[in-house]
């Protein structure tokens, strides 16, 4: 019975449906804009993205994106121009030069020389005839 | 009157961690027995003091009762009565009180069913549960106490946060607690093997049962949480990177690299010093997580209201437990063994690399978190540190871990031979090659990422399941009956089987849906279609609802596929009087294929709103995963062998030992 | 000793890690430091709140030095904020001009007319055009410039009399001579 209405009501719809338009006039700026905010962080609510965040400041700078893409700018451009303003910390991916460097490649040198002691301590735990267990 | 009780509960609680702390230890030292054997009664009388505190705040809660201060701050006289119960841990004083009852809870286990351990060693680790107590009793009573009255009493409360006002709420916080917390009990095993000086196979083995039920917690808190996110921030993500979420993932991952040492500690009696290291760490990464979360030092978006003093204060503790602990291992791993020998290549070194690799992982998580505190501190400027750089960093140096977590499993103990692994390996490499190409061709699109990720997926997958076939060809001689022969496998075996698929199919969860998701904003009319693949969304338009506290805009969504109805989804807009604020309530057709999600955004003029609708390809699948290593977690400790021999353990019984030993040979 | 020494790596690295904690707990990670002190403050014309028809423009005030409020009648610091200001103005010589973020006109001239206007002019920044061009992200703000246009301090949330005795009115007047 239920499924029946919900029928009746997607027929009787179907005849005056619209088709949903993107809310965006540029679905292209949009998707550029959307790609780009998702790694800009909203300087309002700290904790979002400028993509998520609902704050006006987000809504501004988003109109802002927007007309700076219009204008040709390209994305590097563009985040050139909120660095600028609001410095590296409107950035989710934080540059890498000489103060992050650590932070980029630090965590792989922990791998290799990780790598490098469990080796060298395997080498040598293998190797010590004193261990117990030979042929256990 | 009942909070007063509840205050005063806490204060004898924490006067009976005092004596849980220190006569214990004086008495093993002093080989006073009297004394030493105060630990049992004394911890279970601050348990029974604990859990009469938290009842009488949950009682508060219950009657209303806005005299209380926290009560009237977290609380409100409309507020549905689950979320008032949950109300107690939406804020800080109340979810302080939650973590100092989950020790309460694991100290009381531990005084049940360590009975069996050696008399001193079970004294020693009750009365360093006792110290790691006092300090959090401590903090609840002299920077956080939930009892504080307020006079003259509100009319009613603030409301708790409309955020919170979710069933995850319930279940989120005490289960992730439990896994936080849970670690302290390794932790304590820890700390009373470095004062016995003797860290041996029966520490490894009575660790590493309480390890994984800490484990199986964190999973399902960290998975509930993540999945709470995904349905109720309403952007559909499931996973944020915020410093939070890390404080509770370093621990998980290394608790995981504590599950595997402690296996190779247990069968060779080897890397002793590297397993308590970890067991130290684990509880460390918890307690560091607090700090990071109460102090306010990191934005997050669980931060509480932050006071300098409470940051002082378990700072402070930080530096004792820690430090003190530290401390104690840096006298005592010198004098520790090396234990048996085994090859370079073999299941142990595996299982080591595997630590390697998690370690690394979790320093990419704690330097990624730490990382503009540090900059900040040294006056470097201001920086974030943001999913893109986890996404980055993570995922590549787990990548190559996830690829030895096929090789590890199919290694022989003591001595592999790497071809013998490769031939084994065979199939699972076909099978993981034809897939990586396969998946992306269905799905419709290629790229790297997905390759890789499907490539992985499939990897782990597959050579658990080669794993099983070797498993039960090498028993069909003895055991031709297929089933019997399934069943006279260990549940422990299947733990490891059930946890590593989990971690392929949470694998190939995160590579499909962040490969293929799909979301598009919309201006949607009444009766407007928004047509997403072969999928037709219908807006059927709004109506106003009335919640128990709050008033909605609910609007309705068909959705159907060549013209049949396939879901009817009912997103909100809510908006909650007492505090004044607007949730987004989104609504979402789950499914093992996809989920479809829709979100309301604003009205806008004439009926119309803003829409987001999110298509999500198998990210059910992420938490499905989760659920699987949590599961496997919960088979290894059912395995009756692995429970029996304890028992027979402490009786000195070499029977017992060869048993456990063969439980674990797989 | 060597032995040794390699188990304390573990001990010494949190110490390490527990000083840095230490002092992040006297940090705001909330206030973001504006890279544009050091730089030229952006250049702007704005309609004045009392008189929209006219216009001020940061090149006339070349060769004085300045302090930009940015407020707004919305927000709530700005009104906590607006007492020290008025003290500011009554005690001190400094010119503060104020740029009236994302406001209504008759919503701002409201609160001036309730609370005084400490303010030489105010200008109005409707669209909130001029606040991205300063990095604004939180009112109210405060920069400092000097008589080359160049700002030189930028205080982030309400001046409060510490930040105004040790830091701003030194500095204004070590820029003036």
């Amino acid at each position: 019975m239920k499924k029946l209405f919900v029928v009746l009501l997607l027929l009787a719809n179907a005849a005056f449906a619209g088709v949903a338009k993107p809310l965006a006039d540029d679905p292209v700026i949009e998707a550029r804009l959307k790609a780009m905010s998702r790694e800009l962080r909203c300087l309002v609510c700290q904790n979002s993205t400028l993509a998520d965040s609902t704050a006006p400041l987000a809504e501004d700078l988003r109109k802002e994106i927007r007309v700076l893409m219009h204008e040709g700018k390209t994305d590097q451009e563009v985040v050139a121009y909120l660095v600028a303003r609001y410095g590296d910390f409107v950035r989710y991916r934080p540059p890498v030069n000489n103060e992050t460097a650590v932070l980029w490649f630090g965590p792989f040198a922990l791998l290799l020389i990780g790598a490098f002691v469990l080796y060298r301590v395997l080498k040598k735990h293998a190797g010590n005839d004193e261990l117990k267990g030979e042929d256990a | 009157m009942i909070p007063e009780i509840g205050h005063f509960s806490l204060i004898l609680a924490f006067c009976f961690a005092i004596v849980q702390g220190t006569l214990p230890l004086i008495g093993v030292w002093q080989h006073k027995p009297m004394l030493a054997n105060v630990a049992v009664p004394a911890a279970r009388l601050q348990f029974l003091f604990i859990a009469i505190a938290f009842i009488s705040l949950d009682y508060s809660f219950y009657v209303d009762d806005f005299s209380v201060l926290y009560v009237a701050s977290t609380s409100n006289s409309q507020l549905p009565i689950m979320y008032k119960l949950a109300a107690i841990w939406g804020g800080h004083e109340g979810s302080m009180l939650l973590w100092v009852s989950m020790l309460g809870l694991w100290t009381m286990a531990v005084t049940i069913y360590a009975e069996a351990l050696p008399q001193t060693f079970k004294i020693r680790l009750i009365a360093v549960m006792g110290m790691v107590s006092i300090g959090f009793l401590a903090f609840v009573i002299f920077t956080s106490n939930p009892f504080e009255r307020l006079i003259p009493a509100a009319l009613d409360g603030r409301d708790l946060n409309p955020l919170l006002q979710d069933p995850g709420m319930v279940f989120h916080p005490p289960v992730l607690y439990m896994g936080y917390v849970g670690f302290s009990v390794a932790f304590a095993f820890a700390i009373a093997a470095l004062l016995d000086g003797k860290l041996d196979i029966t520490w490894a083995r009575w660790t590493r049962p309480w390890t994984t039920v800490a484990w199986v917690f964190l999973t399902l808190g960290i998975a509930f949480g993540s999945k709470w996110a995904y349905y109720e921030l309403g952007w559909g993500g499931w996973w944020f990177w915020d410093a939070v979420e890390n404080a509770s993932f370093m621990p998980w991952l290394v608790g995981t690299a504590l599950i595997h040492s402690l296996a190779v500690t247990e069968k060779r009696d080897a890397f002793k010093v590297w397993t308590v290291l970890l067991s130290i760490s684990a509880f460390s990464l918890s307690l560091l997580g607090t700090f990071l979360v109460r102090s306010g030092v990191l934005t997050s978006v669980h931060a509480f209201a932050t006071d300098p003093r409470r940051g002082v204060f378990i700072l402070l503790y930080l530096v004792v437990v820690i430090g003190g602990a530290l401390l104690l291992f840096a006298w005592r791993a010198p004098k520790v063994g090396l234990g048996e020998k085994f090859d370079v290549v073999s299941r142990e070194s595996m299982l080591l690399a595997n630590n390697v690799v998690l370690v690394a992982a979790a320093g990419s998580v704690l330097l990624g978190t730490m990382y503009p505190l540090l900059m900040d501190a040294l006056g470097a400027g201001k920086i974030s540190v943001g999913p893109p750089y986890f996404d980055a960093v993570f995922v590549a140096i787990m990548a190559p871990g996830l690829f030895l977590m096929g090789l590890g499993p199919l290694a022989k103990w003591k001595k592999a031979s790497l071809p013998e692994i490769g031939a084994r390996l065979k199939v699972a490499a076909v099978i993981s090659v034809i897939s990586s190409v396969l998946v992306p061709f269905i799905m419709g699109k290629m790229s790297l990422m997905v390759v890789v990720g499907v490539f992985l997926a499939f990897w782990v997958g597959s050579t658990s399941l080669i794993l099983l076939a070797n498993r039960v060809k090498s028993r069909s001689a003895a055991t031709p009956n297929l089933v019997d022969n399934l069943k006279g496998i260990p549940l422990a075996f299947y733990g490891m089987f059930i946890a590593h698929l989990g971690i392929g199919v949470f694998i190939l969860g995160v590579t499909l849906v962040k490969g293929y998701e799909s979301e598009q904003d919309l201006r949607m009319e009444i009766n407007d279609v928004a047509k997403i693949g072969n999928l037709n969304f219908t807006f059927e338009g709004t109506q106003t609802i009335k919640g128990p506290n709050y008033e909605s805009q609910q609007g309705t969504f068909t959705v159907t596929k060549n013209g049949k109805a396939v879901a009817v989804l009912h997103p909100e807009k809510r908006f909650y009087p007492v505090q004044g604020s607007v949730m987004t309530e989104a609504d979402i057709s789950p499914g093992v294929i996809k989920d479809l999600y829709v979100s309301l955004g604003e009205p806008l003029e004439k009926g119309a709103w803003s829409v987001r609708i999110y298509i999500k390809p198998f990210v059910q699948w992420i938490w499905a995963g989760a659920i699987l290593m949590a599961l496997g977690g919960f088979c290894a400790l059912a395995d009756k062998r692995y429970r029996a021999r304890n028992k027979k353990l402490s009786q000195g019984s070499k029977e017992g030992e060869q048993e456990a030993h063969e439980a674990f040979a797989s | 000793m060597k032995r040794t020494a390699k188990f304390l790596i573990p001990l010494v690295l949190f110490l390490i890690a527990v000083g840095f904690l230490f002092k992040g707990l006297f940090l705001d990670p909330h206030e973001v430091p504006s890279p544009l002190v050091g730089k030229p403050a952006p250049a702007f014309t704005a309609p004045l709140l009392s008189e929209p028809s006219k216009r001020f423009n940061t090149a006339d005030m070349k060769g004085k030095v300045w302090l930009l409020n940015v407020w707004a009648s919305w927000c709530v610091a700005c009104r906590e904020e607006h007492p020290a200001l008025m003290e500011m103005a009554k005690i001190s010589e400094i010119a503060t001009y104020g740029l009236d973020y994302k406001d209504t006109d008759a919503e701002a001239q409201a609160v001036i007319d309730a609370n005084g206007n400490p303010y030489k002019e105010i200008m109005t920044d409707a669209d909130g055009k001029i606040g991205i061009d300063y990095g604004v992200y939180g009112v109210p703000e405060t920069y400092v410039i000097d008589k080359l246009g160049i700002i030189r301090y930028k205080q982030i949330g309400p001046i409060t009399e510490q930040a105004f005795f040790s830091k701003i009115l030194p500095l204004v007047k070590a820029l003036q001579t």
